[in-house]
């Protein structure tokens, strides 16, 4: 398959803002599609609300645009009613990790098998900037004028504690780790997360003195460290770092097949599911 | 139809029960009083029938996931109470605009908020219709017994898949957790949504215009075709859309394809409604009560008859306007502060004297209470 067969390119221009993480997020995740030889059919991509949630606009696949916060729990339904299908949910940092909080944590923990491409801009770019569950302690916002007093959730370290078995981070500057990383969460059997970090030069750079898409990304650049790095630092160094790589890969086995043998057990009469 | 014999059991479960038997094979819900025995009964039998349940974080994930499943083609249901069905009102509108079949339980409890957790009321008619945001049409029905929960469910399925909609099953705690006999028999029909047969790439999800009543047939998600949903302001193929003309298309259809099929969708009873010079107007629980005062009624020379709404929406205006031009009176028992007896406001004329009786002390309205308006009614 040829990415370009995932894109409604009858739709480009892209309707994001110059600089914007996204169209390169969305790149990455058609590529990954096209290495697997995803079937547009059997594939269905939800989305949220929110700039990333217009991804859905751009795709050739079966898509599902639902409200904001909520695509995981529909994407829940969605798989488990048909295990055959490919599940990829996007969702930006307001939409998956703050109104959407409650059913990230669960289906990380539920581990039900699909893939969550989580496009973090520090901001809810949509409604013009204001601050999200994600965004830095201090940074300037639509509605943190003074300073943001609140410090945001580490996604990648959410999810693991709730239990996802594959987690990785990377940026939106980097393609090939992107799509090396999409690819693994799409192969991996489970709830698998992927934090994008994205910049919003319209919103979070410009009040934050990052007035284009460069000086937000040498901003992260800054900040990032490699998974190796993080082992040989204590966590007074780690402040403030964002650990790009694999986080986590385990192997736990995913609501779907355990629901099978639920009802095997159901239907044999027995009351144990081993 | 083949007849299974009389089963004593409660509402909850027939309403379960009903589910089963129209095909549903996947619940998501989240527990709560007075409906709580249908998510219990579903995480036993819906295994057994090779189906699915999953109990969700909130009523949010909940109708989000039965939505979810529908939309992969399988015919799905939730069940819930007036606080969580007030967290199911965001994605409802999903379903509306979706245009998703899927059937939503709401066996009423007292409220606002909290209220008497474990205490009946007939509160949620106008949040079944109009709880959530911007103007659509919904189907609710109610039943006013266990055999009617175990029909009413099929038939809520039935209109659910029929006209691509939630359809809301407005029980309530009595008849929920009431027990008495009832037939699970095989459903006299069971209708299956209508699939595309269009070449793929034509396919348009929500191209309703020239199909029989104006519904649009919906391919399964991994079916052979393409298929968008979309909750958002969308066109026939599902792709976002701001188009004025557009949006004011669709709107009206989110209203229109239930006002053009009432005759299909709409099912009242009559009882001794042919003499009456009263009536009593109910639905729910009430009903039961209704049914003991005409009894009591008719023994003391009064010409009562009773009308029972089992469709609640869209409202029975046609019928109810018919019986108000009959008689001299219509009494309107119900267990809130008059939300069925406005709907009958609308259509009744002035030479009808409209009365309600309402409670909300979480009381059953007794047959005597019904009488005594009655009576006084007929002095």
């Amino acid at each position: 398959m040829n990415y370009m067969d995932y894109l409604k390119t009858q739709d480009f221009p892209l309707f994001w803002c110059g600089g914007c993480g996204n169209g390169a997020v969305l790149g990455a995740i058609v590529r990954s599609f096209a290495a697997l030889c995803y079937s547009k059919e059997e594939t269905v991509v939800v989305t949220g609300i929110g700039c990333w949630g217009k991804a859905d606009d751009y795709v050739t696949t079966n898509s599902f645009h639902g409200t904001h916060g909520r695509a995981l729990a529909f994407a829940t339904g969605i798989k488990l009613a048909n295990p055959k299908l490919q599940v990829v949910v996007l969702m930006g940092d307001g939409d998956g990790v703050t109104i959407g909080g409650n059913h990230f944590i669960h289906a990380a923990r539920r581990n039900v098998d699909v893939t969550a491409i989580l496009v973090n801009n520090y901001n809810y770019g949509m409604t013009g900037g204001q601050y999200s569950g994600s965004t830095p302690l201090n940074s300037i916002t639509s509605t943190s004028r003074y300073g943001h007093i609140e410090e945001g959730f580490d996604i990648c370290q959410l999810a693991i504690a709730a239990g996802a078995p594959f987690v990785a981070r990377t940026s939106s500057d980097d393609p090939l780790a992107m799509q090396r990383f999409i690819t693994a969460g799409l192969n991996k059997k489970g709830f698998s997360l992927i934090e994008v970090i994205a910049p919003c030069p319209t919103h979070f750079g410009k009040n934050n003195g990052m007035r284009n898409a460069a000086d937000l990304m040498k901003w992260v650049k800054e900040r990032s460290i490699s998974v190796a790095r993080a082992h040989t630092m204590n966590e007074e160094e780690l402040a403030l770092k964002l650990i790009m790589g694999i986080l986590t890969d385990t192997e736990r086995e995913d609501y779907g097949s355990k629901y099978s043998r639920v009802i095997a057990a159901a239907q044999e009469g027995r009351r144990d599911i081993k | 139809m083949t007849l299974k014999k009389n089963i004593f059991a409660m509402g909850n479960e027939a309403i379960t029960e009903g589910a089963l038997a129209a095909g549903a094979r996947f619940y998501a819900g989240y527990p709560i009083t007075p409906s709580s025995e249908i998510a219990e009964r579903s995480s036993i039998r819906l295994p057994q029938l090779g189906g699915m349940f999953v109990q969700m974080e909130d009523e949010i994930g909940s109708i989000a996931a039965v939505i979810g499943a529908s939309a992969a083609g399988v015919k799905s249901y939730t069940a819930t109470s007036g606080p969580g069905f007030s967290l199911m009102q965001e994605n409802l509108g999903v379903a509306v605009m979706g245009e998703i079949p899927c059937v939503i339980v709401n066996v009423q409890r007292s409220g606002p908020s909290t209220g008497l957790a474990t205490k009946p009321a007939q509160g949620d008619v106008m949040q079944a219709k109009w709880g959530t945001h911007g103007d659509h049409g919904i189907i609710a029905l109610s039943p006013s017994s266990v055999q009617e929960c175990y029909d009413l469910t099929i038939r809520a399925f039935n209109l659910a898949e029929l006209y691509r909609t939630p359809v809301i099953l407005l029980a309530d705690e009595i008849i929920g957790h009431m027990r008495e006999g009832y037939c699970p028999h095989l459903p006299k029909e069971i209708i299956e949504r209508k699939k595309p047969l269009c070449a793929n790439r034509d396919y348009k999800p929500y191209d309703f215009c020239g199909e029989e009543n104006e519904i649009a047939p919906l391919a399964a998600f991994g079916s052979e075709y393409i298929t968008r949903i979309n909750g958002s302001g969308h066109d026939e193929s599902g792709n976002a859309c701001g188009r004025l003309d557009n949006a004011d298309k669709f709107i009206r259809h989110y209203h229109e394809k239930f006002q053009k099929n009432r005759d299909d969708i709409i099912e009242t009873k009559s009882f001794d409604l042919q003499d009456a010079e009263y009536a009593i107007i109910t639905f729910g629980c009430s009903v039961r009560s209704g049914k003991a005062a005409l009894k009591l009624a008719r023994q003391k020379g009064i010409k009562v008859g009773l009308l029972q709404l089992v469709t609640i929406w869209p409202f029975p205006y046609e019928q109810v306007a018919k019986i108000c031009e009959q008689v001299q009176g219509v009494v309107v028992p119900e267990m809130n502060l008059g939300q069925i007896q406005g709907e009958i406001r609308k259509v009744c004329p002035t030479h009808c004297s409209l009365w309600g009786i309402n409670r909300v002390d979480s009381q059953m309205i007794t047959p005597y209470e019904i009488l005594a308006k009655l009576e006084e009614a007929a002095i």
